[in-house]
């Protein structure tokens, strides 16, 4: 099946900074596809040159098979959704809904009126924008570009200017809308948990280069890169070698199996509600964290304890 | 589209600029007609060995330099006052004075001071206009003078009462230094408006406080005299370069 | 603090308004002076058509100049917001000559368009006209002298309102299949409509009271409020009338300005 959108080599340069870097990828039809990176990393410059507020210094954007550098944004079948949501404030909730509109047609009309039952902006829509809450305005602006039924929906750190007790929340309808549309979501995020629990796919992305395009699962167990293995999540570096701290065991006494191991001493534990972080000290001083069940309390500072963990939890790079 | 608006700007800016540049080429041009034979300082010449010009050249500016002064300080005393504490009959009055028309606030005086006259023995002459010119000016010293005190910290004078000035003492050392730009820039501003005014002040002058405009007038109601373009040249040029310091000293 | 500037104010803003305020309901004297008995007729007069068509020649102007300025000024406004770092100097040097000699800057349009003034000179000579065209001395010439020294001050509140507009909006009107033009139209000219009304009442309202530049350009010939007011006082000495002309222009401009603040224009100034 052909991808709905394709990147191929784009480099994005800009006068003494190379925003993006030979950066390929492919996000197949009705994927919920995340960017995810640290800031300045060029996930958002990836993000506005497939809408077309930037043009790629080489490479190629392709929708649908068909090459769309040359287009403007307003010619591009691709729809964004802002950070600051980019409502427009003279125009009432509905106003900013059907301004994509070209046409009046019966079928947009059924699309707009679906769109604000969906999003639970019934009652609203005589609304002007300043008088709907922060939650209610990102639900218009998904409406909004959702309307001009787009190929791709593009999303600008969606959760990012949301309260954060309402981003598990968001996060989860954003999920379950895009799945009930079945439209393709490119969503660009800082945050790996938002990624990991939300995506089909995670591409990751480092100081212009796309690191590691998988599954969440793939990428989280089995990161390409040192930089990918720390940013989806902790890392133990033990002699070179990584081990998540979920995969790290504690014994008082010498692990006999074929595991990995290492001695230690307990430095401290972190009681985390839900789980224990033990802070050990290797000989070379090196500190490392094991996590473990909340009923596990057997350990206490000063203690000389084993780690150990599985090999096939061993994350090895060649770099 | 941007290609198109630069052209429209660069048009725009021709025409504002235009007339002025080409007044003052022409101020430079042998012939008394409007077909170019050469270079001349002849009209310069001319102007400058006028007497009534150098007359009241030497009216409007001795003229503008008091109004400058009194307006300046007694705008700078206004726009601190507000800064203080708001006053809306005081910024009524302001904005009153600002929109009315200059015809108006001529005849205005001009009934005014005949009445006053009446009462009072004193006759028109150059007082009266720099009084006119106080008047007409007081608002936009205090625009500016205010625009500048808005982006004074007001903790500033506060501060120094705090460490034992008066209020008196915080304003002479802590304000009014900061302002100095400000205030400059407001007295350079009042100097032009001052220097430039025809309307009111040939309303309230008497015979023997004639200014440089309305001479200017008279010669440019009477026909083009390319002496008029010179000394209009010169005008625009020491008005130009007291705008630009002014402008400088307001950024400073 | 106040009471310097505001004893000042009194003295030559308010008396002398309440002077012409009282000359505004005398009668003119046989000399040309005032005299009783007090009355009405002054604001009476105002009704004869002779003086109507002037306050409507005033209005046409005014309207005229605003709308040619908004025209013209808009998409200066545009292009200066759009110029990125040297946005303050291209404003400057559109500010700069309204601050050299308003006199000077009249007179240099009667340099240009008179008879044998340079326009006509260079189209006689370059064999396009056989007679110089009448280009002073006329209402077009008025409102062209209007529109060049007001110009500013339609430019500088619309360049505030679109300095200050997103640049988001801009770019997610385009996102969502606006053209340019049809941006411009649907979001960043409703958007402008403050600095608009602004502009215009600051084009508007001064020019209504226009005295200077109908008297040079127009000859004599395009007389504006501004001039019958004046020639009331000078040549035909009849101040009372004079007065009530002043105080009914003074009413509109308080209605102007009462308008303007209350739209919040003050940040403008």
């Amino acid at each position: 099946m052909e991808p709905v959108l394709e990147l191929r080599q784009v480099s994005k340069r800009y006068p003494g900074h190379e925003a993006v870097r030979e950066l390929s990828l492919q996000v197949p039809r009705g994927a919920l596809f995340s960017l995810l990176g640290p800031s300045g990393c060029g996930k958002t410059t990836t993000l506005r040159l497939v809408a077309g507020f930037e043009q790629p210094t080489t490479g190629d954007i392709y929708l649908n098979g068909v090459r769309i550098n040359s287009l403007k944004p307003y010619e591009r079948n691709v729809s964004t959704v802002f950070q600051n949501y980019a409502l427009f404030p003279h125009l009432t909730v509905r106003g900013n809904i059907e301004f994509g509109l070209r046409r009046r047609t019966a079928e947009a009309e059924r699309r707009v009126r679906e769109l604000i039952e969906l999003m639970h902006l019934e009652g609203k829509e005589d609304r002007r924008i300043s008088e709907i809450s922060g939650g209610e305005r990102q639900r218009v602006a998904l409406a909004r570009s959702l309307a001009v039924a787009p190929e791709v929906l593009l999303l600008d750190e969606p959760l990012s200017a949301l309260d954060p007790k309402l981003r598990k929340q968001v996060r989860a309808e954003l999920r379950s809308l895009q799945r009930r549309l079945g439209v393709t979501f490119v969503l660009v995020t800082h945050d790996q948990e938002e990624a990991l629990s939300i995506s089909d796919l995670i591409g990751v992305m480092n100081q212009g280069r796309l690191e590691q395009v998988g599954e969440p699962r793939e990428v989280y167990r089995r990161p390409r890169t040192r930089f990918v293995a720390s940013f989806l999540g902790a890392v133990n570096w033990v002699d070179g070698v990584g081990v998540r701290p979920e995969a790290t065991r504690i014994s008082s006494a010498p692990p006999t199996a074929d595991v990995g191991s290492i001695p230690a001493t307990v430095r401290e534990t972190i009681f985390l509600g839900n789980c224990i972080h033990v802070e050990a000290e290797l000989e070379d001083g090196e500190v490392v964290v094991a996590e473990v069940g909340w009923q596990d309390g057997r350990f206490a500072r000063g203690d000389r304890v084993y780690l150990w963990w599985d090999r096939a939890d061993e994350l090895r790079f060649t770099e | 589209m941007s290609r198109l608006l630069a052209l429209y700007a660069a048009a725009i800016y021709a025409f504002l600029h235009l007339p002025l540049l080409i007044l003052a080429i022409f101020s430079f041009n042998a012939s008394r007609f409007t077909i170019w034979e050469g270079f001349s300082l002849r009209w310069y010449r001319a102007a400058l060995e006028n007497p009534q010009l150098l007359e009241t050249c030497w009216n409007s500016l001795v003229i503008a330099a008091a109004a400058t002064l009194v307006a300046t300080c007694l705008g700078t005393l206004c726009a601190y006052g507000l800064w203080k504490r708001r006053s809306a009959p005081m910024a009524a009055g302001l904005y009153i004075s600002l929109v009315t028309p200059e015809v108006v606030m001529g005849i205005s005086l001009l009934a005014f001071y005949q009445w006053l006259f009446r009462y009072l023995d004193v006759r028109p002459g150059l007082h009266t206009v720099v009084a006119a010119h106080v008047t007409f000016c007081l608002a936009y010293v205090v625009l500016v003078v205010l625009a500048r005190l808005r982006t004074l910290e007001p903790a500033l004078e506060e501060a120094a009462m705090d460490l034992g000035a008066t209020e008196w003492q915080a304003f002479r050392r802590v304000t009014l230094p900061l302002l100095g730009p400000g205030i400059a820039a407001a007295a350079m501003l009042c100097f032009t408006l001052s220097f430039d005014d025809y309307v009111i002040t040939s309303l309230v002058a008497g015979v023997d406080s004639e200014t440089l405009p309305m001479v200017i007038y008279a010669m440019a109601r009477r026909g083009v005299s390319p002496v008029v373009n010179a000394v209009s040249t010169i005008i625009v040029f020491g008005l130009g370069i007291l705008v630009l310091a002014a402008g400088r000293l307001q950024r400073a | 603090m106040l009471a310097p500037a505001a004893v000042w104010m009194a003295v030559f803003v308010a008396a002398p308004l309440g002077v012409v305020a009282a000359y505004s309901f005398l009668t003119r004297g046989p000399y040309g002076g005032l005299s009783e008995p007090w009355t009405l007729e002054n604001y009476v007069r105002l009704a004869d058509p002779l003086y109507l068509r002037i306050v409507a020649r005033s209005f046409r102007i005014a309207a005229v100049t605003t709308a040619l300025c908004l025209l013209l000024g808009f998409p200066l406004a545009l292009f200066l917001a759009r110029s990125g770092g040297r946005k303050h100097l291209l404003l400057a040097l559109v500010i700069l000559p309204f601050w050299t000699s308003y006199l000077v800057r009249t007179y240099a349009w009667m340099f240009l368009l008179r008879d044998t003034g340079l326009v006509n000179t260079l189209l006689v000579e370059a064999g396009l006209l056989e007679r110089p065209l009448p280009l002073l001395y006329n209402e077009g010439a008025v409102i062209l002298g209007l529109v060049y020294g007001h110009l500013p001050f339609m430019v500088l509140p619309i360049f505030a309102v679109l300095e200050r507009l997103d640049r988001s909006l801009v770019e997610a009107a385009a996102d969502l299949g606006a053209r340019p033009l049809e941006t411009l139209v649907r979001v960043v000219l409703p958007l402008a409509r403050p600095g608009i009304v602004a502009g215009a009442l600051l084009v508007f309202i001064p020019c209504l009271g226009a005295y200077l530049t109908p008297d040079l350009l127009g000859g004599g010939k395009t007389v504006m409020v501004g001039n019958l007011i004046q020639s009331q006082f000078t040549a035909a000495r009849d101040w009372p009338f004079g007065a009530a002309v002043s105080l009914a222009l003074m009413a509109l401009v308080m209605l102007g300005l009462t308008v303007f603040l209350r739209r919040g224009g003050e940040r403008f100034l």
